[in-house]
């Protein structure tokens, strides 16, 4: 890939002014990039900083500016991108200022935060984008004394020569350093992890100190010259849209400029049909939309609900399954020899995102040209869906990604965003689009339900010789909704030697997406909550039985289909984590009070190895109340941030145990009965455990966090509530009245 | 209608109508950004300020029945000995993963700390649960009120 150099004659005229920008990797593809630019081309006036590449940027006085490339939502981005171009730039962290990219593809790749894939996409490539801007700095000292730069050196912030003594800050080398040629990032030597001296210690957020003096960081908080608000009414019917409303009395409100309907399209993260309030301030629009009144065509989707749903998905499961997803051996004729058969049912619900911060967007269209300020997990999408919905270029569509007040995967979808660039343009002015909280929950992309139909079989010896599973999920023609997937992979899928994945898919008129740990985040649910099951009819300990399930440490490798691949799998490391969990945790060693019991599980997902023990002491009414959680996890040989890393992993926990614990979202007409926290409960802090949490660390490339903590808690919950009541939780979220003593 | 609130300090006049949350008081008209909205009805507790000392929803007060009391904000409470140390507590800890809640939880902590200096984990639980926050950030919250009150910042809660 070969960005093209833009033009610019003024610099060109005058090379003392000119200043290269020379990106190091391309962050992603792996590919060299290059990029000329004219350093006027981002505004940078002439006694700035020096610019190293498009990463790093030097002042005189040694200050470091370090770019973060991708969207922070809480995961702790902008401080750990950085961290790892600091280290081997080999400077003070606290000379470090840390910046916000821009959205610009050309320059920095892909830039989104999802899939825990920050951490295994950058851990080399950024690290040598430092190493890179470090070798320019010591051939500029070389230069000034004459010697050669193998002979030099660096301390943090200064390159130093040995021989003689000689010793220049960078801030005083980086303008010379900044004209001279890039060296190619892979030719860098990298340090010996034995001496990082900023990767590995715990770095407080960079920009904490702003948030608790609240100052304006978010996307809501963003305020343009001029700026009108809007609200967006959609139907409460998924794909519904409007027939007619009464704008008029709608206009005629108080602070109201604007009110039209949105003709909108069909695609869900699109722009949809609608109606649009713009008014001077957010409280005016919303006050007006209390007066609105809209005649919807409500669509297909007001025939489904969520008890349509499970009455069909036990009609499906009473027949073979129409996908085979994975099939060996022979299941049938293993569950007839089988000494025992274990038969069971598991479900979960549709549910939420809630990131607290409701979706919002600021955005200024003028002409062919659009600025956006978004919460955005996936600018990219985001500028292709405007561009299309629109009709702009992509080039003309500057995105500046603002800190998002959480993501969890509801910020990979756009929506909101092309809303307000169309609202925009309509008012002609810049407006901000606020959804209230009950926008919000009611236009989600959801995690989709779910409904698992175990058999599995057990030998004499109670060992587990056949499996299997007809899952009921969402989609058409034979393809799975958006993370409503299983993979021919899924555990303990190879680790039974007769055993067969199928599914049955409902057609689905209700968006779908990725919500933290998407698809495993339910799938461990039933999956190891099943086989703690088959560990108790089996009369084996529920460690012990996993243990030998996985069997000798072995890595069996992944599959790429035109569906999607799955990666390696190390039986070693999983073996590894849950006997350690195991350990800290007491498992198998405490006698705990009646009605108080541990629970464990396993999962591997987005690279992470996680077992995890869950304390729990039930009620007499059924309430549940998690006393302590035990987390163990492998994410290879270096925890970049151990206090970020520790944060993401009790807050993945505890958001595992919100979900687990109370969430529904529950479709009615094909609309969404919850509306806001009274009745879409999150955990709160008085039900929130202590989460231990420890890392082993292996001999394998680091990999992220933002999301394999959280599978396991929920049967590991589940599994802790049955030693505790002897009731089985077959059906999220957990609820009281099936676990009250007596009941 | 025009109205004279005192926040922070300052008396600002504001043109509003009576029923306008003081949340959107504070944010549109005043610019104090770092009250957040998060639910509208007082469930989730971002916009927590506080209203003679008291920890108080702006979200669900309108503007014309908050009379002569005095906010404080966000952007104000640093100004405030206790407020400032709750801040710092918070840095100190790292509690921050996005940061959306935060402003309210810290002004729900300090509220906490004003009446009971030395909370215990109890106390802690009554006074913060009605602050959400959707990253979790609890045990970080539950340490840092007992940094900034100077107490050990162990969990008693287990094995207790």
């Amino acid at each position: 890939m070969r960005a093209t150099p833009a033009t610019d004659e003024g610099a060109t005229a005058n090379p003392s002014r000119r200043t290269f920008l020379k990106a190091g990797a391309a962050i992603g593809g792996g590919l060299l990039l290059e990029v000329s630019l004219p350093l006027r081309a981002f505004g940078v006036a002439e006694a700035a900083p020096a610019v190293l590449n498009a990463y790093v940027r030097i002042a005189t006085d040694g200050t470091v500016t370090i770019v973060s490339k991708n969207p922070e939502i809480g995961q702790g981005i902008k401080t750990m991108l950085p961290m790892l171009v600091a280290e081997e730039l080999d400077v003070e962290w606290a000379s470090v200022r840390t910046e916000q990219a821009l959205s610009d593809p050309a320059i920095y790749g892909r830039q989104f935060a999802g899939g825990s894939r920050a951490t295994p996409l950058h851990w080399e490539p950024l690290r040598r984008v430092g190493a890179a801007a470090r070798q320019m700095l010591i051939a500029a000292a070389a230069a000034d004394w004459g010697v050669a730069p193998a002979e030099c050196d660096t301390l943090p912030g200064v390159v130093r020569h040995a021989g003689s003594g000689r010793s220049a800050p960078y801030g005083s080398l980086a303008a010379r350093a900044a004209a001279l040629p890039a060296p190619d990032p892979a030719s860098v030597p990298l340090k010996d992890p034995a001496r990082f001296r900023i990767i590995g210690v715990s770095q407080p957020g960079v920009d904490s100190p702003l948030v608790v003096t609240g100052q304006p960081l978010f996307g809501i908080d963003v305020e343009l010259p001029g700026m009108l608000h809007a609200v967006f009414v959609k139907c409460p019917v998924f794909g519904g849209r409007v027939r007619r409303a009464n704008l008029e009395v709608v206009r005629a409100q108080p602070g109201v400029t604007h009110a039209f309907v949105v003709e909108g399209g069909e695609a869900f993260d699109g722009l949809a049909s609608g109606v649009a309030i713009v008014a001077r301030s957010h409280w005016a629009a919303r006050k007006a939309r209390l007066r609105l009144d809209v005649d919807w065509d409500e669509g297909a989707a007001a025939a489904q609900s969520s008890e349509g749903f499970a009455r069909e998905a036990a009609r499906l499961a009473r027949r073979a399954p129409a996908i085979v997803i994975a099939r060996d051996g022979d299941v049938e004729s293993a569950l007839s020899g089988a000494k025992r058969v274990v038969e069971a049912a598991y479900s979960y619900p549709f549910i939420a995102h809630a990131t607290l911060e409701p979706q919002n967007c600021t955005a200024r269209v003028e002409g062919a040209r659009a600025e956006i300020w978004a919460p955005t997990q996936n600018p990219d999408s985001g500028r292709k869906i405007v561009a299309r919905t629109l009709g702009l270029a992509e080039a003309d569509i500057k995105i500046h990604m603002m800190r998002c007040g959480g993501g969890f995967g509801r910020r990979l979808m756009n929506d909101y965003m092309v809303e307000a660039c169309w609202i925009a343009r309509v008012a002609g002015a810049p407006v901000k689009l606020v959804w209230e909280r009950e926008d919000d929950l009611r236009h989600d992309f959801y995690r989709p339900a779910g409904y698992h139909f175990f058999r599995a079989g057990l030998s004499d010896a109670g060992r587990l010789v056949a499996f299997r599973d007809h899952f009921v999920s969402f989609g058409a023609d034979g393809k799975f909704a958006s993370s409503a997937a299983l993979s021919a992979t899924e555990f303990p899928a190879r680790f039974v030697p007769n055993l067969e994945l199928g599914a049955s898919l409902l057609p689905l008129g209700v968006p779908t997406g990725p919500l933290r740990a998407p698809g495993s985040n339910a799938l461990a649910f039933a999956f190891q909550s099943f086989l703690d099951e088959l560990a108790h009819a089996a009369g084996h300990d529920p460690v012990a039985f996993r243990l030998a399930l996985l069997g000798p440490s072995r890595v069996y490798a992944g599959t790429q289909t035109p569906a999607g691949s799955t990666p390696d799998f190390d039986s070693g490391r999983m073996a590894a984590v849950l006997t350690e969990v195991a350990a800290r945790a007491g498992y198998g060693r405490r006698t705990l009070p009646p009605r108080s019991g541990l629970g464990v599980a396993f999962y591997f997902s987005h690279l992470g190895y996680f077992a995890e023990v869950v304390e729990v002491a039930v009620g007499p009414t059924g309430e549940v109340r998690v006393a302590k959680v035990w987390v163990v996890g492998d994410v290879g040989s270096q925890i970049i941030n151990p206090s970020g890393a520790e944060n993401q992993v009790q807050g993945a926990v505890i958001d595992g145990l919100s979900a687990a614990l109370g969430q529904t979202i529950t479709l009615e007409r094909g609309r969404v009965r919850e509306s806001n926290f009274h009745d879409y409960p999150l955990l709160r802090i008085d039900r929130a455990p202590p989460v231990d949490v420890h890392f082993l660390r292996t001999d394998h490339p680091p990999t992220g966090l933002g999301e394999p903590a959280l599978p396991p808690v929920v049967p590991a919950l589940c599994n802790a509530i049955f030693a505790a009541t002897g009731r089985r939780v077959r059906r999220l979220p957990v609820d009281p009245a099936e676990l009250a003593a007596g009941a | 209608m025009q109205y004279t609130i005192l926040v922070n300090g300052d008396r600002r006049r504001v043109e509003a109508d009576a029923d306008t949350p003081l949340l959107w008081v504070l944010r549109d008209d005043l610019g104090l950004k770092g009250t957040k909205y998060g639910c509208g009805i007082g469930a989730c507790g971002a916009c927590t300020v506080h209203v003679d000392g008291v920890a108080t929803r702006a979200c669900t007060l309108p503007v014309a029945r908050l009379g002569a009391r005095a906010v404080t904000t966000i952007e104000g409470i640093g100004n405030n000995p206790l407020g400032r140390a709750v801040q710092q507590a918070w840095l100190a800890t790292d509690v921050v993963q996005c940061g959306y809640c935060q402003a309210g939880q810290i002004m729900a902590a300090v509220a906490l700390l004003a009446s009971v200096p030395q909370p215990n984990d109890a106390d802690i639980d009554r006074a913060m649960a009605g602050n959400l926050c959707r990253c979790a950030t609890y045990p970080r919250i539950r340490a840092a009120i007992k940094r900034a009150a100077g107490l050990p910042v162990a969990d008693t809660r287990y094995g207790s």
